[in-house]
């Protein structure tokens, strides 16, 4: 590492930490000039309860605690109000709904009343913190990642084994962060679903069920033990690096109103692209498309003897920046929807929600063309594409998850676990998911086309609150991100993206893509299934010069670049597919080879 | 019938999956080096930090007991084969009714003074590795001793854990008794484009003792010179690890004496792999192959001579790989450091990138002779086509592109190629086929029929 470098990584952990801190560089006041809420009673109501409560004209540093005063205060209003319907009731001509704050509006009220009432040093240099958090960030990064273009060309994976970000877990410790993270997600679903224990209650007993079927019908319980994820490596920098991750995507998606200061710092490029100031979703899109846009250079970097890594590097770049980041927001100024062209359900489980199908059309022809396009993807282009070329084409190309994958999560491919105990939650995982998300679409589409939300015992409502929280939310962002330093970079890819095992599904049975194997150069060593992202095994197939058809695989071509001995190659033909693929070739006598001697 | 194989790597492996893909037979297998089956060839990329013991190991610590193989880890002291018996030195006696002895080579000691002091070894075993994990701490220079394929696999070890190293090399130009002028020299050059120190036409002269039993330098015999170091690789080959088998009785050459069959002098006793010596080998082959893949042919071949069903051991057409530091390596048929007069070489080479493509083929009638790939991956079964076929020069050029086995979007050279060719000899040949799987899979099964 050069000087440029450790200036790089200086200036990129300086970042961070101000990143970090910024979170606490505000001040907040409650006052109607700082909080403003439109409904006059619930107005009235809140700051009524603040009078009560002492803290009417309270000046709070940082938002934590001015947090929890507005929830209280806000609570303290909406007993109070109860109270009054219960002995005065209703004004006149006033509905239940409007004088009452209801549960979900104090979820509304709060972050708006922590935006609104910012002030102090972050909420008023804005321009200077995004350069402090973001500028310095980029920066560092390109300072750390531009002088790998001056070495020699090459694999680049010394010491990845030695260092603390990239070496992963231990097999218990991993096993402790799986548990602990699903207890977690099924806890607090109990409280995200407003205590109806019921949801938690079924995805856990469908999670022992995949567990017993696992261990008992498929029989991994006698495969013992399953190779492991490393034992006597521990990595602190990385386990330090996912729960940093973890708690972004908690804060982001569940507690959105403690990084109000970070979404206020992204308000200047907001506003110059689509008018509006921030969203959490915007600050989220913009730091997603530096990431990769920073991170793929990097990738360009460490690839640049390798064309397939580097186009394929560019087409990431390019579908995150353009489709899912700036043109959206180009939309958005246009007054059309918002809409990534390139987000295909079931992967953009909103697609068939009613009030997405209602926005659509009622923005006229472009919306209405969107609805087809969407809807064309589906039909058309993911049958016919995958086909011709394989899952690859979305999932390693096209997809914004696999550009975070193929970019921020590279350092961390060699973490997948290649054990067919792996391979069996696979599989019952990833089809389980899918299988989930179009239970909830056709339950959704019914209750879009007949109004009613109930069909037998199940509720729309509520199957699709529980799938966006628990899919969508905890396992494609707090697991699905998070996991990179600890699971590798394709845990969401692998175990519960529904689109990829459809795509998966069409890979496996209807297309012309595999990977062929150079005859008997293969020696075993194992640089490929370390390397696979999705943990296949590909040594078993090439070291037995089988050719490989496997519906997880996302056809980065890792495997085929870091192979020693050029033995993998990616390929898009169907010519005698079943006998290369299903025999057990072997690589020197086949049977039929075998002369009996007289 | 009990079969106990003496080995666990790729050639005992490959035998005792074979043995009970075709048999119900109870085998045994031994090895005192590791409990598991692991890749030799990976041992470095454990060191470098690109995988761990565990990703090195080709199958899972269940695939043992499933497959009914015994893992006996024990060392093998001697054999009896009128008694059908080992005597392992920890368990004592085994008795057999096939024995495989798979036991690999050891590194080539010549006698040096101080080759027998700590912190002097090879690379081979699983100890070999460990121990260069252990005296890598603060380790300010190695001196890599040896010029062939496992130095320049330490020499990138080291380096990839930025020691500086030293590469002692008798010959004039690195493996220039393997590899002909131009590729040796492009190796060379490379190995220098990576800081290693390349000292060629050299010899060892002494390893220094610290005179606490470690090797604290080497002197260059040629000139005197001193190195410091703390630690050396003695890489110059390897030779058949069989001095336990010695007073058995089983014939001995350099290597334990088999016939195509893989039968040793005494009955019921097989050897395979490293450790094989062909009494009578192919023509143009040695008798002692110490390469992976003739390995795990042996291991097939022996398998299916011991179920019954007896075959001669055929190696087929000579094809090896390798890699040395970023550039790959591809050899298919016959292509010799010194050619013989009939041998005539197209040496296509790329003009700025480490990419070479050398077709050797017959001056007179044409026919192909053999490919060195560096840089450029060309597929092994077209090639082999080409070379059992005895394809003339010409087809093989009009039809390159059947060969390319390089990543997607990579620039394919076989214009290049021809042209060069075209050039030389005066013919306006151009590529008939574009590269394409279903054409190279159409092309070899036409080779079956």
């Amino acid at each position: 590492m050069n000087a440029i470098q450790k200036l790089g990584l200086g200036l990129f952990f300086a970042a961070l930490l101000i990143f970090t801190a910024s979170l606490g560089l505000s001040e907040h006041k409650i006052s109607p000039e700082n909080i403003q809420i439109e409904n006059e009673y619930h107005a009235a109501a809140f700051f009524a309860a603040a009078d009560k409560l002492g803290i009417a004209d309270k000046t709070y540093k940082g938002n934590v605690g001015f947090i929890s005063d507005v929830k209280a205060c806000l609570k303290e209003a909406q007993t109070g109000l109860n109270l009054m319907v219960e002995k005065e009731g209703l004004p006149e001509g006033v509905s239940e709904w409007d004088f009452k704050i209801g549960d979900w509006k104090i979820k509304d009220y709060v972050p708006a009343a922590v935006r609104s009432s910012a002030s102090g040093l972050v909420p008023e240099r804005k321009g200077l913190f995004l350069f402090l958090t973001f500028g310095l960030a980029i920066l560092g990064g390109l300072l750390y990642i531009l002088p790998k273009f001056r070495e020699l060309p090459g694999i680049k994976h010394n010491n990845i084994y030695h260092r603390s970000l990239t070496r992963g877990l231990k097999w218990n410790a991993r096993t402790l962060a799986l548990s602990l993270t699903i207890i977690g997600v099924l806890v607090y679903g109990l409280y995200y679903m407003s205590g109806q224990w019921i949801w938690s209650l079924a995805t856990a007993l469908v999670a022992g069920i995949i567990i017993a079927l696992v261990l008992f019908y498929r029989g991994e319980k006698d495969r013992s033990p399953a190779k492991s994820a490393g034992p006597g490596l521990m990595g602190w920098f990385g386990i330090v690096t996912g729960l940093y991750l973890i708690g972004f995507y908690i804060l982001l998606y569940w507690k959105p109103e403690y990084i109000t200061n970070w979404v206020l710092m992204v308000d200047p490029v907001s506003e110059k692209l689509s008018g509006n100031p921030a969203s959490r979703w915007f600050l989220y899109g913009l730091m997603y498309t530096c990431i990769v846009i920073v991170m793929g250079i990097r990738m360009i970097a460490k690839y640049r003897h390798n064309r397939y890594q580097m186009i394929r590097t560019g087409s990431v770049m390019f579908f995150q920046t353009g489709f899912a980041f700036l043109l959206p927001e180009i939309l958005v100024r246009l007054n059309q929807p918002w809409y990534d062209f390139k987000n295909i359900w079931p992967l953009n489980y909103t697609f068939f929600f009613d009030w997405n199908i209602k926005q659509l059309i009622e923005s006229g022809g472009l919306g209405i063309f969107m609805l087809v396009w969407g809807i064309v993807l589906i039909v058309i282009a993911i049958p016919v594409i995958t086909y011709l070329y394989g899952k690859r084409w979305y999932c390693s190309w096209v997809c914004g998850c696999g550009g975070l994958a193929e970019t921020m999560g590279d350092p961390y491919r060699q973490l997948s676990d290649k054990s067919l105990r792996a391979w069996q939650y696979e599989r019952y995982i990833i089809h389980g998911v899918l299988a989930f998300s179009v239970i909830m679409t056709i339950l959704v589409l019914y209750s879009y086309f007949t109004g009613s939300t109930r069909l037998g015992f199940l509720d729309s409502n509520q199957v699709r609150t529980w799938y966006g929280f628990l899919i969508g939310s905890a396992f494609a962002g707090v697991v699905g991100t998070g996991f990179y330093p600890l699971m590798g970079n394709r845990v969401w890819c692998r175990f519960g993206c529904p689109l990829a095992a459809l795509l998966g599904l069409m890979q496996r049975f209807q297309s012309r893509f595999r990977i062929t194997v150079n005859g008997g150069q293969c020696i075993s060593c194992g640089n490929c299934s370390t390397y696979c992202e999705m943990g296949i095994d590909v040594r078993h197939y090439a070291q037995r010069g089988q050719d490989i058809v496997r519906s997880s695989c996302v056809g980065c071509g890792v495997c085929s670049a870091v192979c020693p001995r050029g033995v993998l190659r990616l390929e898009n033909a169907s010519a005698d597919v079943g006998t290369r693929t299903d025999q057990l070739r072997t690589i020197h006598i086949s049977e039929s080879e075998v002369k009996l001697l007289s | 019938m009990h079969i106990a194989i003496i080995g666990n790597g790729i050639s005992g492996v490959t035998a005792a999956r074979q043995i009970r893909k075709l048999s119900n037979h109870k085998i045994s297998l031994i090895s005192s080096e590791s409990e598991h089956f692991f890749s030799r060839t990976a041992l470095m990329y454990v060191y470098m930090g690109h995988m761990r013991w565990e990703d090195i190991k080709p199958y899972e610590d269940w695939f043992w007991d499933k497959n009914g193989i015994d893992i006996i880890q024990d060392h093998v002291e001697s054999i009896s084969p009128q008694d059908h018996q080992l005597i392992l030195a920890k368990a004592g006696a085994l008795s057999y009714d096939k024995l495989i002895i798979a036991c690999g080579s050891k590194s080539n000691k010549f006698g040096w003074p101080g080759e027998d002091l700590k912190k002097v070894h090879g690379l081979y075993h699983k100890q070999d590795l460990e121990a260069m994990e252990k005296y890598s701490d603060g380790l300010q220079r190695a001196v890599v001793v040896g010029g062939g394929l496992i130095g320049i696999e330490m020499a990138e070890m080291f380096h990839s854990r930025h020691i500086p190293v030293t590469m002692l090399v008798r010959e004039q130009s690195y493996w220039d008794n393997i590899l002909p002028a131009e590729e040796s020299q492009m190796i060379s050059d490379h190995i220098k484009d990576h800081h290693i120190d390349l000292r060629l036409g050299v010899n060892l002269g002494e390893i220094i003792d610290d005179g606490k039993g470690n090797a604290c330098g080497v002197t260059i015999k040629e000139t005197g010179e001193r190195i410091d170091c703390g630690f050396v690789g003695l890489t110059a080959g390897v030779s058949p690890n069989v001095d336990f088998v010695r007073e058995s009785g089983i014939e001995i050459g350099r290597g334990i004496k088999v016939n195509q069959y893989l039968e040793t002098s005494a009955s019921d006793v097989y050897a395979i792999g490293d450790c094989a010596e062909q009494i009578e080998p192919r023509p143009g082959r040695r008798p002692i192959e110490a390469i992976w893949y003739t390995g795990r042919m042996m291991g097939e071949t022996v398998a299916y001579n011991i179920c019954g069903k007896p075959v001669a051991y055929d190696p087929g057409i000579w094809f090896n790989s390798a890699k040395f530091v970023d550039i790959e390596y591809q050899v298919y048929g016959d292509v010799l450091a010194r050619a013989p007069e009939e041998h005539v070489s197209l040496v296509w080479q790329h003009p700025t990138e480490d990419k070479l493509v050398r077709i050797v083929y017959h001056r007179n009638h044409g026919q192909i002779i053999g490919f060195n790939l560096f840089g450029v991956r060309y597929r092994h079964e077209v090639c082999e086509k080409w070379l059992r076929d005895k394809a003339h020069i010409e087809e093989v050029l009009q039809d390159l592109s059947l060969a390319n086995f390089d990543p997607e979007f990579y620039k394919e050279y076989e214009t290049d190629i021809i042209k060069l060719y075209n050039q030389q000899t005066g013919s306006s040949l151009s590529l008939r086929k574009k590269r394409s799987l279903n054409q190279v899979l159409r092309f070899l099964t036409k080779a079956q029929a």
